[in-house]
Protein backbone atom coordinates (compact mmCIF):
# COMPACT_ATOMS: atom_id res chain seq x y z
CA UNK A 1 0.00 0.00 0.00
CA UNK A 2 1.67 3.00 -0.84
CA UNK A 3 1.91 6.08 1.92
CA UNK A 4 -0.80 7.79 -0.40
CA UNK A 5 -4.01 5.76 -0.07
CA UNK A 6 -2.79 4.97 3.94
CA UNK A 7 -3.14 8.18 4.42
CA UNK A 8 -6.60 8.88 3.19
CA UNK A 9 -7.41 5.58 5.44
CA UNK A 10 -5.82 6.99 8.12
CA UNK A 11 -8.01 10.34 8.24
CA UNK A 12 -11.37 8.24 7.64
CA UNK A 13 -9.97 5.87 10.76
CA UNK A 14 -9.02 8.99 13.07
CA UNK A 15 -12.82 10.73 12.75
CA UNK A 16 -14.30 7.61 13.99
CA UNK A 17 -13.46 9.03 17.22
CA UNK A 18 -16.89 11.38 16.35
CA UNK A 19 -18.89 8.45 16.95
CA UNK A 20 -18.68 8.55 20.62
CA UNK A 21 -19.14 12.41 20.20
CA UNK A 22 -22.27 11.73 18.71
CA UNK A 23 -24.01 9.01 20.95
CA UNK A 24 -22.40 11.47 23.76
CA UNK A 25 -24.92 14.81 22.60
CA UNK A 26 -27.49 12.43 22.09
CA UNK A 27 -27.73 10.91 25.83
CA UNK A 28 -27.71 14.51 26.54
CA UNK A 29 -30.39 15.27 24.83
CA UNK A 30 -32.43 12.79 25.46
CA UNK A 31 -31.63 13.15 29.28
CA UNK A 32 -32.50 16.84 29.00
CA UNK A 33 -35.66 16.00 26.93
CA UNK A 34 -36.96 13.02 29.74
CA UNK A 35 -36.50 15.47 32.21
CA UNK A 36 -38.11 18.37 30.77
CA UNK A 37 -41.08 16.41 29.73
CA UNK A 38 -41.25 14.95 33.48
CA UNK A 39 -40.80 18.65 35.05
CA UNK A 40 -41.24 21.48 32.08
CA UNK A 41 -41.60 24.35 34.33
CA UNK A 42 -37.92 23.79 35.34
CA UNK A 43 -36.84 23.17 32.02
CA UNK A 44 -36.44 26.53 30.99
CA UNK A 45 -33.33 27.01 33.75
CA UNK A 46 -31.17 24.32 32.41
CA UNK A 47 -31.12 25.81 28.83
CA UNK A 48 -27.29 26.73 29.81
CA UNK A 49 -26.52 23.30 31.49
CA UNK A 50 -27.83 21.41 28.34
CA UNK A 51 -25.60 23.83 25.74
CA UNK A 52 -22.41 23.74 27.88
CA UNK A 53 -22.72 19.48 28.21
CA UNK A 54 -22.94 19.60 24.62
CA UNK A 55 -20.46 21.98 23.70
CA UNK A 56 -18.31 19.74 25.97
CA UNK A 57 -19.21 16.49 24.85
CA UNK A 58 -19.04 17.50 21.20
CA UNK A 59 -15.24 19.35 21.77
CA UNK A 60 -13.66 15.55 21.75
CA UNK A 61 -15.99 14.62 18.31
CA UNK A 62 -14.28 18.22 17.00
CA UNK A 63 -10.35 16.72 18.12
CA UNK A 64 -11.22 13.95 16.30
CA UNK A 65 -12.33 15.70 13.05
CA UNK A 66 -9.81 18.63 13.10
CA UNK A 67 -7.29 14.95 13.91
CA UNK A 68 -8.53 14.14 10.61
CA UNK A 69 -7.83 16.89 8.54
CA UNK A 70 -4.34 17.37 10.30
CA UNK A 71 -3.54 13.83 9.17
CA UNK A 72 -5.33 14.89 5.36
CA UNK A 73 -3.75 17.82 4.69
CA UNK A 74 0.10 17.17 6.19
CA UNK B 1 -14.83 19.17 -8.10
CA UNK B 2 -13.72 22.22 -7.00
CA UNK B 3 -11.57 21.97 -3.62
CA UNK B 4 -13.94 22.58 -1.04
CA UNK B 5 -10.97 23.81 1.19
CA UNK B 6 -10.39 26.93 -1.04
CA UNK B 7 -12.81 29.04 0.68
CA UNK B 8 -10.13 28.84 3.59
CA UNK B 9 -7.29 29.80 1.71
CA UNK B 10 -5.36 33.36 3.03
CA UNK B 11 -4.42 36.27 0.11
CA UNK B 12 -3.49 39.15 1.06
CA UNK B 13 -5.75 42.21 -0.26
CA UNK B 14 -3.49 45.19 0.54
CA UNK B 15 0.60 44.39 0.79
CA UNK B 16 2.43 46.07 3.71
CA UNK B 17 5.99 45.61 3.67
CA UNK B 18 7.35 43.45 6.47
CA UNK B 19 8.62 44.65 10.11
CA UNK B 20 11.71 43.40 11.12
CA UNK B 21 12.42 42.87 14.72
CA UNK B 22 14.87 42.49 16.84
CA UNK B 23 15.94 38.58 17.40
CA UNK B 24 15.42 37.74 13.48
CA UNK B 25 11.07 37.64 13.87
CA UNK B 26 9.25 38.96 10.96
CA UNK B 27 5.87 40.56 11.26
CA UNK B 28 3.62 40.72 8.07
CA UNK B 29 1.21 43.33 8.87
CA UNK B 30 -0.49 42.73 5.60
CA UNK B 31 -4.15 43.07 4.63
CA UNK B 32 -5.99 39.55 3.92
CA UNK B 33 -9.52 38.59 3.61
CA UNK B 34 -8.93 37.16 7.20
CA UNK B 35 -8.71 40.91 8.51
CA UNK B 36 -10.87 42.27 6.27
CA UNK B 37 -13.98 39.70 7.56
CA UNK B 38 -12.89 40.91 10.55
CA UNK B 39 -13.04 44.32 10.00
CA UNK B 40 -16.62 44.20 8.50
CA UNK B 41 -17.27 42.10 11.64
CA UNK B 42 -16.14 44.72 14.18
CA UNK B 43 -17.61 47.82 11.84
CA UNK B 44 -21.01 46.38 11.58
CA UNK B 45 -21.39 45.48 15.15
CA UNK B 46 -20.04 49.12 16.32
CA UNK B 47 -22.56 50.49 13.73
CA UNK B 48 -25.38 48.30 14.95
CA UNK B 49 -25.07 49.11 18.19
CA UNK B 50 -24.87 52.71 17.41
CA UNK B 51 -28.28 52.84 15.57
CA UNK B 52 -29.62 50.80 18.34
CA UNK B 53 -29.01 52.50 21.09
CA UNK B 54 -29.01 56.63 19.45
CA UNK B 55 -32.24 57.16 20.11
CA UNK B 56 -32.84 55.72 23.23
CA UNK B 57 -36.41 55.68 24.55
CA UNK B 58 -38.66 54.53 27.90
CA UNK B 59 -40.56 52.88 25.17
CA UNK B 60 -38.11 51.10 22.76
CA UNK B 61 -38.07 50.86 19.06
CA UNK B 62 -37.54 47.50 17.08
CA UNK B 63 -33.88 48.05 16.51
CA UNK B 64 -33.80 48.87 20.51
CA UNK B 65 -35.56 45.60 21.44
CA UNK B 66 -33.28 43.85 19.68
CA UNK B 67 -29.48 45.72 21.42
CA UNK B 68 -31.34 45.67 24.76
CA UNK B 69 -32.14 41.95 24.59
CA UNK B 70 -28.65 40.95 23.32
CA UNK B 71 -27.36 42.76 26.18
CA UNK B 72 -30.22 41.12 28.22
CA UNK B 73 -29.41 37.83 27.51
CA UNK B 74 -25.88 37.99 28.43
CA UNK B 75 -26.51 39.94 31.57
CA UNK B 76 -28.64 36.97 32.61
CA UNK B 77 -25.73 34.31 31.50
CA UNK B 78 -22.62 36.01 33.38
CA UNK B 79 -24.65 37.00 36.69
CA UNK B 80 -26.69 33.25 36.78
CA UNK B 81 -22.89 31.87 35.92
CA UNK B 82 -20.70 34.05 37.76
CA UNK B 83 -22.78 35.37 40.23
CA UNK B 84 -23.17 39.22 42.01
CA UNK B 85 -19.21 39.58 40.61
CA UNK B 86 -20.71 38.76 37.23
CA UNK B 87 -21.24 42.57 36.12
CA UNK B 88 -17.33 43.31 36.38
CA UNK B 89 -16.73 40.78 33.47
CA UNK B 90 -19.98 41.59 31.81
CA UNK B 91 -18.17 43.46 28.43
CA UNK B 92 -15.63 40.95 27.99
CA UNK B 93 -17.78 38.32 27.87
CA UNK B 94 -20.37 40.57 26.09
CA UNK B 95 -17.89 41.30 23.61
CA UNK B 96 -16.46 38.12 22.95
CA UNK B 97 -20.18 37.15 22.20
CA UNK B 98 -21.23 39.85 19.90
CA UNK B 99 -17.83 39.80 17.73
CA UNK B 100 -17.61 35.68 17.75
CA UNK B 101 -21.25 35.72 16.42
CA UNK B 102 -20.91 38.69 13.97
CA UNK B 103 -17.88 36.68 12.16
CA UNK B 104 -19.86 33.69 12.30
CA UNK B 105 -23.41 35.15 10.59
CA UNK B 106 -20.97 37.33 8.22
CA UNK B 107 -19.13 33.51 7.17
CA UNK B 108 -22.67 32.58 6.10
CA UNK B 109 -23.43 36.54 3.66
CA UNK B 110 -19.42 36.82 2.40
CA UNK B 111 -17.84 33.59 1.58
CA UNK B 112 -14.98 33.67 3.98
CA UNK B 113 -15.32 32.97 7.64
CA UNK B 114 -12.65 34.45 9.80
CA UNK B 115 -13.88 31.98 12.67
CA UNK B 116 -13.13 29.41 10.54
CA UNK B 117 -9.08 30.12 10.63
CA UNK B 118 -7.29 28.41 14.03
CA UNK B 119 -5.05 31.76 14.30
CA UNK B 120 -8.51 33.98 14.42
CA UNK B 121 -10.19 31.22 17.43
CA UNK B 122 -6.91 30.43 18.83
CA UNK B 123 -6.54 34.16 19.45
CA UNK B 124 -9.33 34.60 21.09
CA UNK B 125 -9.36 31.30 23.43
CA UNK B 126 -5.57 32.21 24.50
CA UNK B 127 -7.25 35.81 25.79
CA UNK B 128 -9.71 34.73 27.27
CA UNK B 129 -7.18 32.06 29.31
CA UNK B 130 -4.87 34.93 30.03
CA UNK B 131 -7.72 36.88 31.45
CA UNK B 132 -8.42 33.54 33.51
CA UNK B 133 -5.01 33.22 34.81
CA UNK B 134 -4.53 36.99 35.40
CA UNK B 135 -7.99 37.08 37.54
CA UNK B 136 -7.15 33.93 38.78
CA UNK B 137 -3.36 35.24 40.63
CA UNK B 138 -4.61 38.67 41.17
CA UNK B 139 -7.64 37.59 43.83
CA UNK B 140 -6.40 34.27 45.17
CA UNK B 141 -2.42 34.40 44.95
CA UNK B 142 -0.37 31.19 45.32
CA UNK B 143 -4.41 30.02 46.61
CA UNK B 144 -5.05 29.79 43.04
CA UNK B 145 -3.52 26.48 42.52
CA UNK B 146 -6.94 24.84 44.81
CA UNK B 147 -8.78 25.04 41.59
CA UNK B 148 -6.55 21.48 41.17
CA UNK B 149 -7.38 20.18 44.32
CA UNK B 150 -10.88 20.22 44.80
CA UNK B 151 -12.21 20.45 48.50
CA UNK B 152 -13.87 17.69 49.66
CA UNK B 153 -12.29 14.69 47.86
CA UNK B 154 -10.54 12.33 50.51
CA UNK B 155 -6.77 12.30 50.26
CA UNK B 156 -6.19 9.23 48.46
CA UNK B 157 -8.53 9.74 45.62
CA UNK B 158 -6.54 13.17 44.92
CA UNK B 159 -3.67 11.19 43.55
CA UNK B 160 -6.21 10.63 40.76
CA UNK B 161 -8.25 13.74 40.78
CA UNK B 162 -5.22 16.38 40.82
CA UNK B 163 -3.31 15.07 37.46
CA UNK B 164 -7.11 15.07 35.39
CA UNK B 165 -8.07 18.65 36.87
CA UNK B 166 -4.51 19.69 35.86
CA UNK B 167 -4.70 17.91 32.16
CA UNK B 168 -8.09 19.07 31.74
CA UNK B 169 -7.20 22.74 32.72
CA UNK B 170 -4.24 22.57 30.49
CA UNK B 171 -6.82 21.48 27.75
CA UNK B 172 -9.07 24.38 27.94
CA UNK B 173 -7.86 26.78 25.61
CA UNK B 174 -7.26 23.81 23.08
CA UNK B 175 -10.53 23.03 23.27
CA UNK B 176 -12.19 26.38 23.29
CA UNK B 177 -10.41 27.10 20.38
CA UNK B 178 -10.58 23.82 18.20
CA UNK B 179 -14.50 23.50 19.11
CA UNK B 180 -15.19 27.08 17.56
CA UNK B 181 -12.67 26.46 14.33
CA UNK B 182 -13.90 22.63 14.16
CA UNK B 183 -17.96 23.28 13.61
CA UNK B 184 -17.32 26.53 11.35
CA UNK B 185 -14.72 24.76 8.94
CA UNK B 186 -17.07 21.15 9.07
CA UNK B 187 -19.98 23.45 8.59
CA UNK B 188 -18.97 24.98 5.33
CA UNK B 189 -17.15 22.15 3.97
CA UNK B 190 -20.09 20.28 4.03
CA UNK B 191 -21.90 23.04 2.26
CA UNK B 192 -19.62 23.46 -0.31
CA UNK B 193 -19.38 19.61 -0.80
CA UNK B 194 -23.15 19.78 -1.45
CA UNK B 195 -23.26 22.50 -3.53
CA UNK B 196 -20.65 20.76 -5.82
CA UNK B 197 -22.62 17.96 -5.96
CA UNK B 198 -25.27 20.12 -7.65
CA UNK B 199 -23.18 21.11 -10.07
CA UNK B 200 -21.66 17.73 -10.96
CA UNK B 201 -24.86 15.91 -10.93
CA UNK B 202 -26.58 18.57 -13.05
CA UNK B 203 -23.22 18.63 -15.96
CA UNK B 204 -23.92 15.23 -15.79
CA UNK B 205 -27.84 15.03 -16.68
CA UNK B 206 -27.24 18.26 -19.48
CA UNK B 207 -24.91 14.88 -21.11
CA UNK B 208 -28.64 12.98 -22.08
CA UNK B 209 -29.38 9.40 -21.61
CA UNK B 210 -28.82 7.74 -18.31
CA UNK B 211 -26.93 10.83 -17.33
CA UNK B 212 -30.52 12.24 -16.51
CA UNK B 213 -30.98 10.30 -13.82
CA UNK B 214 -28.41 12.76 -11.93
CA UNK B 215 -31.49 15.50 -11.85
CA UNK B 216 -33.32 14.02 -8.69
CA UNK B 217 -30.36 13.68 -7.36
CA UNK B 218 -29.22 17.35 -7.87
CA UNK B 219 -32.16 18.17 -6.51
CA UNK B 220 -31.86 16.42 -3.53
CA UNK B 221 -28.53 18.02 -3.29
CA UNK B 222 -30.10 21.43 -3.40
CA UNK B 223 -32.39 20.23 -1.10
CA UNK B 224 -29.92 19.62 1.19
CA UNK B 225 -27.53 22.55 0.92
CA UNK B 226 -30.52 24.58 1.57
CA UNK B 227 -31.20 22.74 4.79
CA UNK B 228 -27.39 22.78 6.39
CA UNK B 229 -27.57 26.35 5.43
CA UNK B 230 -30.44 26.97 7.96
CA UNK B 231 -28.35 24.66 10.33
CA UNK B 232 -25.32 26.51 9.75
CA UNK B 233 -27.55 29.77 11.13
CA UNK B 234 -28.33 27.68 14.37
CA UNK B 235 -24.84 26.38 15.01
CA UNK B 236 -23.16 30.74 13.92
CA UNK B 237 -25.28 31.49 17.26
CA UNK B 238 -24.73 28.28 19.26
CA UNK B 239 -21.19 27.94 19.10
CA UNK B 240 -21.01 31.67 19.78
CA UNK B 241 -23.22 31.39 22.87
CA UNK B 242 -21.17 28.33 23.92
CA UNK B 243 -17.92 30.60 23.89
CA UNK B 244 -19.43 32.98 26.22
CA UNK B 245 -20.93 30.19 28.03
CA UNK B 246 -17.52 28.75 28.54
CA UNK B 247 -15.82 31.82 29.36
CA UNK B 248 -18.27 32.68 32.30
CA UNK B 249 -17.61 29.15 33.65
CA UNK B 250 -14.40 29.29 33.29
CA UNK B 251 -13.68 33.09 34.96
CA UNK B 252 -16.51 31.48 37.44
CA UNK B 253 -14.04 28.68 38.65
CA UNK B 254 -11.20 31.75 39.79
CA UNK B 255 -13.88 34.64 40.96
CA UNK B 256 -15.51 31.87 43.31
CA UNK B 257 -13.06 29.45 44.07
CA UNK B 258 -13.20 27.33 46.83
CA UNK B 259 -16.61 29.30 47.49
CA UNK B 260 -19.96 28.62 45.71
CA UNK B 261 -21.85 31.62 45.47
Amino acid sequence: MDAHAAKYIGAGLATLGMIGSGIGVGVIFSGFLQGATRNPSAAGGQFTNLILGAALSEALGILAFVLGLVILFS
Amino acid sequence: MADPMEQFRIHKVVELPAIHLPGGLLIDPSITNSTVAMLIAAALVMIFFTLATAKAQVIPGRLQVVGESTFGFIDDLTTGIIGSEGAKYFPFVFTLFVFVLAMNLLGLFLGFTATSQLAVTGTLAAMTIALVLIIGFAKNGLGFFKLFVPSGVPIYMLILVTPIEIISFLLRPVTLALRLFGNMLGGHVALKVFASFVVTLGALAAGGGFGLLGIPGAALSLTGVVALTALEFLVAFLQAFVFAVLTCVYLNDVVNLGHHH
